[in-house]
């Protein structure tokens, strides 16, 4: 287990590695980075200086030598618009983030997990198919539209909550809600299917077979495996989780992360959606680490090492 | 609803504390398929259909609300947009940007995915190595970002959105096939077929594809949501399709200036039709993973 660990842990590294090479890549291959990362308007010297900075008309080895010495600096470039420091920027930002996505996560799983599992128990029961509608409107609807809606019902018709910043509890609600609405739903699909396939597996015929009170059968033999996919799928969500906390930031004006990007693209703000691209992949790198390391402790059948 | 059928074998099963679950007999789901026949007509026919043209519009006749509210008039059905557009033709003329992005880019997506994870999962070793450090790597970068980032780079237009999406999302097949593989690779079914004598090739082609078609199905299921509310989500942010077309998401984003004044029908048809569209696809994939999943029809 200990080799196993350490395994993951170079694997984690690597993918850092090969993240920066990425986006360093995308950046110099398709064209010429001075472009993307001078500022609207700036004179032919500021440019040509820049060009000297980078090294462009040196190799790619050296220039890419000096990309990671920046990046493990802390130094990801000034923001255009802001004038400060990019990561302070990110990390000024990060709080608020986190509250939100922590909000929209243990309100998904907090529906999504008890109530797949619920309807896999007894298909086809009231409660099955309630949660089939709620899963097929929760999958169905982006969650920007919802927050839209929120909007137009709470904050338009009802005046009751904010449309848009932060501060208080209510401002939390309608983002934490339109984000956690498709994961929610997305939670109980995969629990329900995954649930259905395990309980008709031959370990759970044998459990039965033996005498085990049913409740035993589902909560120790059954829950167990059938959590794997919905773990897996947590950890890809938390992927997804920033994504549309992009589009939802957006919508409720919440001042995190997706805010940031989205100003990075609307100010013409290179050094930014750089900046929120690699730390955004890094801390994913890290989720899928742990989420590896968890897989392996409930599942000893993925046999990683032999 | 299709997807939530009353099995009627199973209120006469057997008498056990829990139900194993049964064969559905329902038929072709008829709502999904006819929500998708109407909008692939629409997309193709949308130049004979649509009204007006969904790109230009006159500024007397900006935030008309549709032909039933108050002040509305049966000019403009579902009313018209901050420059005054007619929604209705823009909304057609949108189905056509979705179809095209969302069918293109699951394709991309799943074909890549599909494979790679397959030979990841089975062959194992460095072929394994490779393609999951890539694997992994484009995962860790958010896939909505680094579509935000990528169209940053190359600039928003609709192709290089569908190669976006499509090289963006190949990624969750590769992982979770890949993990279904090496759960099948173990079992005995497998083994067998080596004994027999069977190659890598015909193993993972007979073998392990009909076996994980299953979770490639529901996952294109999902992603076919995914990508065309991706699609909306990028234009929304104004990296999309650029502006003077007609996506639906773009209308959303148009629709937002409008909201806090009260013009609800600039936010709720565009989102009405792309709730409509990929709950048409998640409904007929649904039915599609009951009929293709062997585990499922044998019990």
């Amino acid at each position: 287990m200990r080799r196993f660990v350490l395994r993951r842990a170079a694997y984690a590294a690597l993918s850092l590695f090969l993240l920066s090479i990425t986006i360093f890549l995308f950046v110099r291959v398709t064209g010429d980075p001075t472009v993307l990362l001078v500022e609207p308007g700036a004179s032919q010297a500021d440019l040509d200086a820049l060009r000297t900075e980078l090294g462009l008309d040196r190799s790619l080895f050296v220039q890419y030598g000096t990309f990671v010495r920046d990046l493990v600096r802390g130094d990801f470039g000034r923001s255009f618009y802001y004038r400060t420091p990019v990561l302070e920027l990110y990390v000024s930002r990060l709080p608020n983030s986190l509250l939100l996505a922590a909000a929209a996560m243990v309100f998904s799983l907090l529906i999504g997990i008890p109530s797949g599992i619920m309807a896999a128990v007894r298909v086809g029961g009231w409660w099955d198919r309630g949660g089939k509608i709620f899963a097929l409107l929760g999958l169905s609807m982006p969650s920007f539209w919802v927050g839209l809606l929120l909007i137009l019902f709470f904050s338009v018709y009802l005046g009751w909550l904010p449309s848009s910043g932060s501060g208080t509890a209510l401002h939390v609600l309608m983002p934490a809600f339109a984000l956690g609405w498709y994961f929610a739903a997305a939670h109980m699909r995969l629990a329900r299917s995954s649930m259905l396939e395990v309980l008709g597996s031959e370990y759970v015929k044998l459990a039965r077979l033996k005498g085990l009170p049913e409740v035993r059968v589902i909560a120790k033999h059954a829950f167990k495996n059938a959590l794997i996919p919905v773990l897996t799928l947590a950890g890809i969500n938390l992927v997804l989780m920033v994504n549309v906390a992009v589009v939802v930031e957006t919508v409720f004006a919440w001042p995190g992360i997706g805010r940031l990007l989205y100003e990075g693209i609307a100010f013409r703000d290179f050094p930014v959606v750089q900046a929120t691209v690699l730390l955004g992949g890094s801390m994913i790198v890290v989720v899928n680490l742990v989420i590896d390391l968890l897989y392996a402790v409930i599942d000893p059948r993925i046999r990683y090492e032999r | 609803m299709s997807a939530s059928p009353a099995s009627p074998s199973a209120t006469t099963g057997t008498p056990t504390v829990f139900r194993l679950p049964r064969i559905r007999t329902e038929g072709l789901p008829l709502v999904p398929i006819a929500i998708l026949v109407v909008l692939v007509f629409l997309a193709i026919f949308a130049e004979w259909i649509a009204p007006y043209n969904p790109e230009i519009g006159s500024l007397s006749q900006r935030f008309k609300p549709p032909a039933w509210a108050p002040g509305g008039s049966t000019e403009y059905l579902l009313g018209t947009d901050h420059i005054g557009r007619d929604v209705l033709s823009r909304l057609i003329f949108g189905a056509r940007v979705s179809m095209m992005v969302g069918f293109t880019a699951v394709v991309i997506a799943g074909v890549l995915g599909s494979t790679l994870g397959i030979l990841s999962g089975y062959l194992g070793g460095w072929v394994d190595q490779a393609i999951m450090r890539v694997t992994d790597t484009w995962l860790a970068l958010p896939a909505l970002t680094f579509a935000i980032f990528l169209a940053a780079i190359v600039g928003p237009s609709e192709w290089n959105i569908v190669i976006i999406l499509g090289a963006v999302y190949w990624t969750r097949y590769a992982r979770v096939i890949r993990g279904e593989v090496l759960s099948l690779k173990e079992r005995d079914f497998v083994r067998l077929a080596i004994v027999a004598g069977c190659s890598k090739w015909t193993i993972m082609r007979r073998h392990l594809l009909p076996n994980v078609a299953n979770t490639a199905i529901v996952l294109a299921t999902l992603m076919l949501g995914v990508v065309i509310v991706s699609e909306a989500a990028l234009s929304f942010l104004g990296v999309g399709v650029p502006p003077p077309k007609p996506a639906w998401g773009l209308m959303l984003a148009d629709g937002k200036k409008g909201l806090m004044a009260g013009y609800w029908w600039l936010t709720v048809f565009p989102g009405v039709c792309i709730v409509l569209m990929v709950l048409a696809a998640n409904l007929l994939g649904d039915w599609l993973r009951v009929k293709l999943d062997p585990q499922l029809r044998q019990l």
